[in-house]
């Protein structure tokens, strides 16, 4: 159970104001809103990287609202998945559990099923510039998901990618949401994405959360006129 | 930039081309110069006498020292000053990049005014730490002369490393330290590299200041620059040419390196 109590921060002149949120175990939240209306911040703010003003994050039994990014135990995915161009794939698979004090080979064991569950045997000795954008998100996501977290946070994760693949990766993303059970907040701006994957939505528009529930729900009864407008824009941009 | 249609020559390519072509002309005018106004057999018998080789040992071994320093000074000068925003961090910019463009002789003679202060004179006094008129002046001198350049490659070269990868270290379980370790210092390695070497040829030609702060003292506080001049004022030239060619040699040897690890470019761009 993940509890986002009040939570407000500053980037700027833009702020991210008292947002309140809870997530179950498990669940797979995707959060919704317009570029510039502080998701991203609110994920930075999350996995520790963006100190909160006030409110509080609690993870399980464990207040993690001044922790530094190590300790939270929380797997983030950016945007431009970020792999490290100096390590190999397998290093940089590897990197959470040899910063965790595991010999590499012992690590890439340990992480060999996660590695089969997204084919990523045959790439452990590429570079990360020669991968494709699907290969590259893959290999983010098992980075991510390698010291277990018990919340995964993806920024627009199958934004740069195109249709097929687009498609191909959300599969790929729930399957392996269910099967490690762990809670995930994916971030987009595309309905598309949302109804392949959410059990839950949430709009958020200048710095607010606006409203969360089922997306049917959402797209039954908005909040307000800008969370309409939002989905329906998104919704004809889908047709 | 992508090819013009059209045609390839007109007076902008045949001017600068011109110019480029003068350059690089005049340069190795100097060059050859230096290397028919004397024999191989000329040279090789400078290069062996007692006093070039000392010259030559003393130079590397005080320019080795003066690298160390240099590495172990840029690389956390550099990284702060890519990092760190501060009041004044133009001013402290400003200092840093002092030496490069101050005549390297101000630099000698601030150090041996400073050596006469009350500072100086107590560092003087500590077993093993005297400078003025020591090899350990030469490697202080070097260091002061060269620093600045190592400082500035290493800056250049953790701007070009994205500081978001080292908070993505951070979020998969590294502390700050092996963040950077881990990931700031290995991506910019090839620039860390880069500058040690400009810095270490730096130090290799350093010369006014070790005439005003360490002496030219032959086989004491003799390196390769000051025996061009010992050896000039005497009126030997083909022992002041054969240390003159080896020091070309080295600085053409560094460029390469320097340009090979292909940063070059963006050591002077900054």
């Amino acid at each position: 159970m993940i509890r986002i109590r009040s939570l407000s921060l500053r980037a700027g002149d833009f702020r991210v104001r008292d947002v309140s949120l809870d997530l179950a175990a498990g669940e797979y939240f995707v959060l919704l809103g317009p570029n510039g209306s502080g998701k991203t911040l609110l994920i930075h703010c999350l996995c520790g990287l963006l100190r909160a003003e006030s409110g509080s994050l609690v993870i399980g039994d464990r207040d993690v609202t001044g922790a530094e990014p190590r300790v939270r135990r929380i797997g983030y995915v950016p945007q431009d998945y970020g792999l490290f161009p100096h390590m190999n794939v397998a290093r940089n698979l590897t990197f959470a559990l040899r910063a965790a004090g595991r010999p590499h080979a012992d690590a890439l064991r340990e992480l060999a099923p996660l590695i089969d569950m997204l084919h990523l045997a045959h790439l452990l000795d590429h570079s990360p510039q020669t991968l494709s954008g699907g290969e590259r998100q893959k290999v983010a996501l098992a980075r991510a998901l390698a010291l277990r977290p018990e919340l995964l946070l993806l920024d627009e994760p199958v934004s740069a990618l195109d249709g097929p693949t687009r498609a191909e990766v959300l599969e790929q993303l729930r399957t392996v949401q269910h099967q490690f059970g762990v809670t995930t907040m994916h971030v987009c701006h595309s309905i598309d994405e949302a109804e392949t994957v959410a059990d839950r939505a949430g709009v958020m528009i200048d710095g607010r959360l606006v409203q969360t529930g089922k997306l049917a729900e959402l797209m039954a009864r908005p909040a307000n006129a800008e969370v309409a407008r939002l989905l329906q824009v998104k919704r004809n941009a889908k047709c | 930039m992508p090819a013009v249609a059209g045609s390839r020559v007109h007076w902008v390519s045949v001017v600068t081309i011109l110019f480029l072509a003068v350059f690089v002309a005049g340069v190795l005018a100097l060059i050859a110069a230096d290397l028919f106004y004397t024999s191989p057999q000329a040279v090789a018998d400078a290069l062996g006498s007692p006093e070039v080789r000392a010259a030559i040992r003393l130079s590397l071994l005080t320019t080795a020292a003066t690298l160390v320093l240099v590495v172990c000074f840029s690389i956390p000068v550099g990284y702060a000053l890519s990092r760190y925003r501060f009041p004044g961090s133009v001013v402290v910019d400003a200092i840093i990049e002092l030496p490069i463009v101050m005549p390297p002789v101000v630099i000698g003679v601030s150090l041996l005014v400073f050596f006469r202060t009350a500072a100086g004179q107590w560092i003087e006094s500590v077993p093993g730490l005297q400078f003025v008129y020591t090899p350990k002046g030469i490697v202080l001198c070097q260091f002061f002369v060269s620093a600045s350049y190592g400082i500035r490659a290493a800056k250049a070269a953790f701007d070009g490393v994205d500081r978001r990868l080292e908070a993505l270290a951070l979020t998969l379980g590294c502390t700050h330290g092996r963040a950077f370790r881990w990931v700031a210092l290995p991506m910019a390695r090839n620039g860390l590299a880069a500058g040690a070497v400009m810095a270490w040829a730096r130090a290799v030609g350093v010369f006014g200041p070790l005439m005003v702060f360490a002496g030219a003292v032959r086989m004491k506080t003799e390196v390769m620059p000051t025996t061009v001049y010992l050896e000039l004022s005497i009126g030997r030239i083909e022992p002041a040419l054969a240390v003159s060619m080896l020091m070309l040699a080295i600085a053409m040897v560094a460029l390469v390196v320097i340009h090979t690890l292909g940063q070059a470019h963006r050591w002077w761009s900054t």
